[in-house]
């Protein structure tokens, strides 16, 4: 059975003199317990309001979020919290209080989880840091130490569901890798699903078992990691993979994309990723693909799972 | 101009951070610097530009066309910083001030370093918006940084850093923040910019794709030592030193031929 399910969800932000911004516009993922599905699209494409919703922390305006068969509302949140989401931010300081001792703020997760076995030293060793650690304020530590520390504070907790929301982004360049892939080991240790938001697609190569393509509130790919590298099939796909510059010291400089992310208070008819797409048809200027795997009229009759193409790269 | 680092030693704190750096920067060239986290890349960009934490104990020699830096008298030094030396950050939060336009953000630099007048400075301002690629440069000075996206701001910080018409420009992770389409443009504009104005680049990056795509030379640091130097493709397709290696095999890309994820 699916742990999370997230079916046709739109979500809306309502300011006061502003038009809606729909920053969820029918969006639908799975994931699974021991699974890890990375989240990927540029800034402002909606990942982070998706991510808030499924804690309850954004008011859902239609579709809906199940977390183990039951419906997620943002009344539900408290509940939820004893039951099994934990959330992991960018900046580490969202989830941790700068006054108390970090030892004491992972008991605070063991108690919630009614674990009374497990001591504070224990989680920070899983993370990689020493057991005297527990006794020291968040501010006396590097960033990439601190995010540990918001790690092993939402372990605590035993979550069925771990959210991170690009909890690597703030972190120095080359401790990214480092506690990504201890996000994954973690979760999948302990039977969990990791839900991994990133704007990082090397890394989210790295870990994640599928991966899900978001552009402006819509997920227009969805498949195994390895396949959807090998044969990109949406043509926003085809764009991100194709950005990443390749280290083969030939000089080559990455395509660009042309045009900026749509503002979502005024998306463009049809397909949202017309304005931009080297492949533009007639009929994707009027109609909408809503459909999936592959939201996009060059793939209205793929199956879910299509069969690696030719491209894919043998393997030793 | 030439930018010419020898036997770079830093210390803070009692610990040597740098420990005898080697690096050239030439004109019309970027110099890509790689290595891990706390191996001294940042340490020794900041040494150049002497933005090292107070109480660091420097020796060895910095000469910028033939001047030596590292001596120069703190009046002396502060022209060359910001004027012929200026640096783009990770964060470009850190190099933009959240209050003031743009167009300010630009002048005043120029106003001060160039003795500019309003007039000349704004027009200059606009031309370096249209330089980065900033649509609208003429309406863009007047609005602020948060109105503009990521990508978007680390271009004008890039706009703010060349203000000046530096010879030097050191650019500490400019892409890490960015997405990747985003990073594309920006990796453009600099090696662009490089060859137009014959900038000499210092490009921090741990991302080996990223200096693949734009470093002439590459340098790769390791506990405050530089252990390899050499022509890009060198480097990065036949390494020496067995550590550069060992990044090349640490990439996503050989642990996943490897079968291991
Ligand atoms: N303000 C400071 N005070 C004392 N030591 C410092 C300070 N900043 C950095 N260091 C130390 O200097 C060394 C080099 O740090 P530096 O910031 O140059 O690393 P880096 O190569 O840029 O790493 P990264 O890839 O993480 O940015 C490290 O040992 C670090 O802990
Ligand atoms: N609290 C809010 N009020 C109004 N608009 C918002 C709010 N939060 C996000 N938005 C808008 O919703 C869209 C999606 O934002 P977000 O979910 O943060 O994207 P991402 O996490 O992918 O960068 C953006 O246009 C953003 O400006
Ligand atoms: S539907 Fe049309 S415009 Fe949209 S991605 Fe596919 S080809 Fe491009
Ligand atoms: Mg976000
Ligand atoms: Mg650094």
């Amino acid at each position: 059975m699916s742990l999370l399910t997230i079916d046709d969800l739109v979500v809306e932000h309502r300011s006061p003199g502003r038009p809606v911004v729909r920053a969820v516009a029918g969006a639908s993922l799975e994931v699974r317990a021991g699974e890890v599905v990375g989240l990927v699209g540029e800034s402002g494409c909606g990942k982070s309001t998706l991510a808030r919703a499924v804690c309850g922390l954004n008011p859902i305006t239609s579709g809906g979020i199940s977390f183990e068969g039951e419906a997620v509302t943002p009344l539900g949140l408290r509940r939820r919290r004893l039951t099994g989401i934990q959330m992991v931010f960018q900046d580490p300081y969202a989830s941790l209080n700068p006054r108390r001792r970090v030892g004491d703020q992972i008991a605070d997760g063991l108690r919630t989880s009614g674990d009374t076995t497990t001591r504070p030293a224990d989680l920070l060793e899983r993370v990689g840091l020493p057991r005297d650690f527990e006794r020291r304020h968040p501010h006396e530590f590097s960033g990439g130490q601190r995010q540990r520390i918001a790690i092993a504070r939402a372990l605590a907790a035993r979550p069925r569901l771990l959210i991170g929301d690009e909890p690597i982004s703030a972190l120095d360049a080359s401790a990214q890798a480092q506690v990504a892939t201890l996000m994954r080991d973690l979760a999948v240790e302990s039977g969990a699903g990791l839900l991994f938001i990133s704007h990082d697609l090397s890394v989210v190569r790295l870990i994640a078992d599928r991966i899900a393509v978001m552009y402006l509130g819509r997920i227009v790919e969805s498949g195994d990691t390895a396949e959807v590298w090998a044969n990109p099939r949406h043509p926003y796909t085809r764009a991100l993979l194709e950005a990443i510059p390749a280290p083969d010291g030939l000089g080559v400089l990455p395509a660009e994309l042309p045009g900026d992310v749509p503002d979502p208070a005024d998306p463009p008819a049809g397909c949202r990723f017309h304005p931009r797409c080297p492949h533009v048809m007639d009929v994707c200027r009027v109609k909408d693909p809503t459909f999936g795997p592959v939201a996009c009229w060059l793939h209205a009759d793929d199956g879910p799972s299509a069969p690696a193409a030719a491209g894919r790269p043998e393997k030793a | 101009m030439t930018l010419d680092i020898t036997g770079l030693k830093v210390s803070i704190g009692g610990k040597e951070v740098l420990r005898g750096v080697d690096l050239t920067l030439q004109e019309g060239r970027v110099h890509g610097l790689a290595g891990e986290s706390g191996s001294g890349k940042t340490m020794t960009g900041l040494a150049v530009l002497g933005l090292l934490p107070h109480g660091s104990r420097t020796s060895g020699s910095i000469t910028l066309g033939g001047r030596e830096l590292l001596t120069m008298p703190p009046a002396e030094l502060n022209k060359v910083r910001g004027g012929e030396v200026a640096m783009v950050f990770q964060d470009p939060a850190t190099s933009l001030h959240p209050m003031l336009t743009i167009g300010r953000q630009l002048t005043e630099h120029m106003r001060h370093h160039l003795g500019l007048g309003k007039r000349e400075a704004r027009a200059r301002a606009v031309e370096l918006l249209g330089k980065v690629r900033i649509p609208g440069a003429e309406e863009a000075v007047g609005r602020y940084p948060h109105q503009f996206s990521g990508g978007m701001r680390q271009r004008i910080a890039i706009a703010v850093a060349l203000a000046c018409s530096p010879r030097v420009l050191i650019a500490d992770e400019p892409t890490t923040a960015l997405d990747v389409t985003v990073q594309a443009g920006v990796l453009r504009l600099l090696r662009g910019l490089c060859d137009e104005l014959g900038l000499a680049v210092l490009l921090v990056t741990h991302d080996l794709g990223v200096m693949s795509a734009v470093a002439d030379e590459v340098s790769v640091m390791k506990d405050g030592l530089v252990v390899e130097t050499g022509p890009r493709g060198r480097v990065l397709r036949e390494p020496s030193h067995p550590y550069t290696r060992s990044l090349l095999d640490s990439l996503p890309d050989a642990q996943i031929d490897e079968g291991g994820r």
